[in-house]
């Protein structure tokens, strides 16, 4: 773990999820600072220090606060807890241990940008997460920091929980907006951007989980204090996802700039059964893969990963041993993408069904060695052809798979008749 | 015989649509209502929701369909869902899906001829640090291992 923590600091406390715990611990003393500021100031602090959306994108949260019109229609905050990207767990964490300190950064967001009415937009299957945050909100209101008149002030604000039911697609800004207002999940042509014209065509923000729960700690220390953990461009601390062949899979809270063999190594424990590393998914299911080799001395922050030619996305590491199956990977994340997509754009709908079914024929057998170029050329149809970035999503994988492993699967095609017996190199009956 | 929420659900409902500036916003939670009381989403549910929010049934039809977690057919007392995205898969999910399959004597999509469980294969639950893992109802179980989805099935009344 790091030297302080911001994020988890209260994770390993009993009942962290209870307000007595967060106050105990000066809770609620930064939405109070921030009443007392200026939202401009409150904007200003926070783009300052650097924060940036935590979600995948990356953009300064401070940045997109100050695009919230100053008319007098009714604003809104989204928080976008409907964490689907494979291999991301943090936001539940944050939600089922801490909720306190996302609701006093939702009172620090919505001063900021003068909205009244907050929803956290959670994943549906997330039941338990949805809970914690609902009593937490509860126990706010009943101390008058939620409410009518919060803190003694004449600023009003409702924090609602609002539940997905089981879209990927609903984690993009837009398609979450249409599902919160009971349409199908399918994201928005832009502009108009949300701030114009978002939820019920009011100005809309949507934020990350971890992006307003970083809040707090910026407007109570500073933004100094915040830029002290990081890098120069990648400021403050990332709750890093870690999962796959890792001694302890987990949730481990870092600087920005972390090196990736550090945490696979000390914070995760090492590689599961001590095997060797073969490669790296650094971001999510969406960013390209890193074969062990990139692995070595590349730091975890926006500008190290994008120099790598992947992302750091939502921080989410998953890690593959030595004998795993490539294209079986692959093909796990194929028919991920061609379930999860919306539906609405050609270039997506049909794209990611047809890298599917490639990808499926080659797993039982029956590829030629053209269906990799096939792919390829899929993948130049479908990049930013669309609304929405899941076909680039979709493609991250796809393409990175074939280019960096390209051995691998021409020998699949080749030599495999039927699906691999084995193919994660893992034995889950012992 | 129509359907009809129970009076807990429609005070439920009064509660929820004052959370939004449009009833369509309460469309998602209705549904959940509605799946709560009337065990899935029926063709007459959807009706049913359509009524309570004052919008077309083939809007709800549309939305109803659009969204995984509402089972537009009846499923088991317990809905066994298996995590099979990567994190788990590397973790052995393959092999915690054929085992309850075995265990269970379905495959997935299919429920038992007890109507108690009903299997199903679904995509990342967020939980990839306890992999492999599976969702029964609204309860995860993670860090599952044989022995661990032997005793947490057979628990299950």
């Amino acid at each position: 773990m790091g030297e302080e923590l911001i994020l988890s600091k209260h994770w390993q406390t009993p009942e962290s999820f209870k307000i007595s715990t967060y106050l105990a611990d000066n809770g609620y003393e930064a939405a109070k600072k921030a009443l007392g500021m200026e939202p401009g100031d409150v904007c200003q602090t926070v783009l300052d220090a650097g924060l940036r959306g935590r979600g995948g994108a990356g953009f300064p949260t401070g940045r997109k606060w100050m695009f919230m019109p100053k008319d007098d229609r009714p604003r809104y905050l989204l928080v976008n807890a409907d964490e689907g990207e494979p291999g991301t767990f943090k936001d539940r964490d944050i939600m089922r241990y801490d909720p306190h300190m996302l609701i006093e950064g939702i009172i620090i967001a919505c001063w900021a940008m003068g909205a009244n009415t907050s929803y956290i937009y959670v994943r549906g299957e997330f039941a338990e997460p949805a809970r914690r945050v609902r009593e937490a909100i509860n126990e706010a209101y009943d101390k008058g920091f939620l409410g009518k008149g919060i803190m003694g002030t004449d600023f009003d604000l409702d924090v609602y929980v609002h539940m997905g039911a089981g879209a990927y697609v609903c984690g993009e800004e837009t398609a979450l907006i249409n599902s919160l207002e009971g349409k199908k999940g399918q994201p928005r042509i832009r502009p108009p951007f949300p701030p114009q014209k978002g939820v019920f065509d009011m100005p809309t923000t949507v934020n990350n989980v971890e992006s307003i729960a970083a809040t707090p700690y910026i407007i109570a220390n500073g933004a100094e204090a915040y830029k002290k953990y990081g890098t120069e461009k990648s400021a403050g601390t990332k709750l890093f996802c870690i999962s796959g062949h890792v001694e302890r899979p987990g949730v481990y809270e870092l600087p920005l700039g972390v090196p990736l063999m550090e945490i696979i190594n000390e914070h995760a424990g090492g590689m599961l059964d001590g095997r060797e590393l073969k490669a790296v998914i650094p971001g999510g299911s969406s960013t390209p893969v890193l074969k062990a080799k990139e692995c070595e001395g590349l730091n975890m922050d926006y500008e190290a990963i994008a120099e790598a030619g992947s992302m750091l996305g939502s921080g989410a590491i998953i890690v593959m041993a030595e004998g795993t199956c490539m294209v079986s990977a692959l093909r796990v994340l194929t028919h991920f993408y061609a379930h999860e997509s919306c539906g609405q754009c050609t270039p997506c709908r049909e794209g990611t069904g047809w890298m599917d079914q490639i990808v499926n024929r080659i797993i039982n057998g029956r590829g030629r060695v053209e269906d990799l170029d096939i792919l390829l050329s899929i993948c130049e149809g479908m990049a930013t052809n669309t609304i929405c970035p899941l076909a680039d999503a979709a493609v991250g994988p796809v393409k990175s798979f074939i280019e960096k492993f390209r051995p691998e699967f021409e020998s699949y095609i080749l030599e495999q008749k039927e699906p691999k017996a084995s193919p994660f190199a893992v034995k889950w009956r012992k | 015989m129509a359907l009809e929420f129970s009076e807990e659900a429609r005070n439920e409902l009064a509660e929820i649509k004052k959370r939004y500036p449009s009833a369509e916003g309460a469309i998602l939670p209705c549904l959940y209502l509605a799946q709560r009381e009337f065990g899935y989403i029926s063709l007459e549910a959807m009706q049913y929701v359509a009524e309570q929010i004052g919008v077309a049934p083939a809007r709800i039809y549309g939305v109803a369909t659009f969204y995984t977690m509402f089972n537009k057919e009846p499923v088991g007392k317990y809905l066994v869902q298996v995590c099979m995205n990567l994190p788990c898969m590397l973790r052995g999910a393959g092999e915690v899906f054929d085992y309850i399959s075995e265990k269970l004597g379905v495959k997935a999509g299919e429920t038992t001829a007890d109507g108690k469980f009903t299997l199903m294969k679904v995509e990342c639950l967020g939980a990839c640090g306890n992999a492999p893992m599976m969702q029964i109802n609204e309860d995860y179980y993670e860090d599952l291992t044989p022995e661990k989805v032997d005793r947490i099935l057979d628990g299950l009344k």
